[in-house]
């Protein structure tokens, strides 16, 4: 068992000024962006984003969340999990471009969640996925457009996130068993 | 939690958890599309053995929300009126595969003996036995209350040192009882207020205070009035003299509506009798949270068949 860090706080700070100029390099600006976070830790990097986003070009930065615990697919196999709350911004998603934020993506199910969970709150125009760590292993044929570190992993690392809003520090560790 | 038998069971952290998850719930009626797919491979059956409008509806509205198949099954037009047992309506709902069940029944204990039987593995959810409890009536006027104070900023809070006078028939209310034990759990302090006939034998034991007198304890100026229907069809004696006895000691009249505070909620768990126990224009006056009750009413039952259902289910012990 070893715990290495894989992204120190800078790290972390740079990969989301990176995806935030990318999002509105992709998006021609920042008209119509709605940047929604998956909690838990998805919502604090939306936040970032946001801010950022706000820094970059005033008034870009519409921050919301969305919770995906009842679109899940995994729900009978796990002891029961309490939602979190999701706030859509006051103008809703509809024609938007909405930019999901995720902290790790592995199985693509939480993504696949995410999406049937907004075409219950409108349609927006577009849908893309932004997220700090790409680790591999999809279930599904879902991809991310913004990517903060490509982590090629074993199945049985965990990689852990840890945000200062949350945590209280900052930085992304593997840790588990490595493959020899 | 596996089943929902009483208020008596939750401790604070899991009824404010039950609060908590209802909050999300309640947003789901906001949106444009006001359905989860959560129980879509999940049946709930509805088990009345008493009359009810609003608690089955509720019941019915938040299956539906929740995506889940639901059978409406009433004591009248059943094999129930033909003399079947609770325990062979019960293993004729095992074996058609129930998840859930939702059960009224005029007798206390009813959900208890369906809990602990072995005749059905289903959720159990009391939606009210007799006298004893009605727990998801609690829930949602405890949530109607902590909505009220704080709004939007509602979720993880309790009801620390809110004021809440209960009046009527405290006897032969499963309301009166299932909030007694919720809203002192969640640290409000409650008042029984009722005749002395109406008021039951053993409350000294109760966490409460208990009074006569209606003026007396209005003049406290408590945060919350909840007012109980008069259960005639439980009275089998003369509990007070005449109606308009009791109206004159007991009602939240016009004349008592004046006196209260600006702020002071008025709370009825319905079906009102307007003019007996409250006046038209205190049921109707924005200090009354009656519709709001219904409303909530929804999202609390989403939120405890969320809660109970959604999950694995454990191996029972």
């Amino acid at each position: 068992m070893t715990a290495r860090t894989v992204l120190q706080p800078a790290d972390i700070t740079r990969a989301l000024t990176r995806i935030s100029h990318e999002i509105l390099e992709s998006n021609h600006g920042g008209a119509d962006l709605v940047i929604l976070g998956i909690p838990t830790r998805g919502v604090v990097l939306a936040d970032r984003i946001g801010a950022i986003l706000e820094g970059i070009e005033a008034g870009t930065g519409t921050v919301g969340s969305l919770d995906v615990t009842m679109y899940r697919d995994d729900l009978g196999h796990q002891p029961t999990r309490p939602p979190a709350p999701t706030q859509i911004p006051a103008g809703g998603i509809d024609g938007k471009t909405v930019v999901l934020v995720d902290d790790v993506l592995y199985s693509g199910r939480t993504i696949r969640a995410a999406l049937d969970a907004l075409g219950d709150y409108g349609r927006p125009r577009a849908v893309r996925l932004a997220v700090l760590v790409d680790r591999g292993h999809r279930q599904l044929p879902i991809r991310a457009d913004f990517v903060g570190k490509n982590l090629p992993t074993s199945v049985h690392e965990r990689i852990s996130v840890r945000l200062d809003e949350i945590d209280g520090v900052n930085g992304v560790e593997i840790d588990g068993v490595e493959i020899e | 939690m596996r089943h929902l038998l009483s208020t008596k069971d939750l401790d604070r952290a899991t009824a404010i958890e039950i609060l908590d998850v209802a909050e999300d719930m309640a947003d789901v009626a906001t949106r444009e599309v006001k359905k989860l797919p959560t129980l879509r491979n999940k049946t709930v059956i509805n088990l009345f053995f008493e009359d009810s409008t609003r608690t089955r509806t509720s019941f019915e509205l938040a299956a539906k929300r929740l995506s889940a198949d639901l059978i409406n099954f009433s004591a009248k037009g059943s094999s129930v009126s033909k003399g079947e047992s609770l325990k062979d309506t019960a293993q004729t709902l095992a074996a058609m595969g129930a998840d859930a069940v939702v059960i009224r029944h005029s007798s206390s204990g009813a959900a208890q003996v369906l809990a602990e039987s072995d005749w059905i593995d289903a959720a159990i959810l009391n939606a009210g036995d007799g006298t004893h409890e009605h727990p998801t009536q609690a829930l949602l006027d405890a949530f109607t209350i902590r909505k009220r104070l704080h709004g939007g900023a509602s979720r993880g809070r309790d009801l620390t040192g809110v004021t809440v006078t209960i009046v009527g028939d405290i006897l032969h209310s499963r309301v009166a009882r299932s909030n007694v034990w919720l809203l002192t759990t969640l640290g409000a302090l409650v008042t029984l207020v009722a005749p002395a006939t109406l008021l039951p034998a053993g409350i000294e034991s109760w966490p409460v205070k208990a009074s006569y007198d209606l003026d007396a304890t209005l003049a406290e100026a408590p945060d919350v009035v909840m007012m109980l229907r008069i259960q005639a069809e439980r009275m089998n004696a003369a509990f007070f003299p005449n109606t308009r006895e009791y109206s004159r000691g007991w009602a939240l009249t016009d004349e008592r509506f004046a006196r209260l505070d600006a702020d002071t909620m008025v709370m009825h768990p319905g079906p009102m009798i307007r003019g007996l126990e409250i006046s038209a224009s205190a049921a109707d006056s924005s200090k009354s949270t009656v519709l709001e009750q219904v409303a909530n009413g929804v999202s609390i039952r989403m939120a405890v068949l969320y809660l109970l259902i959604s999950g694995e289910r454990k191996a029972v012990l």
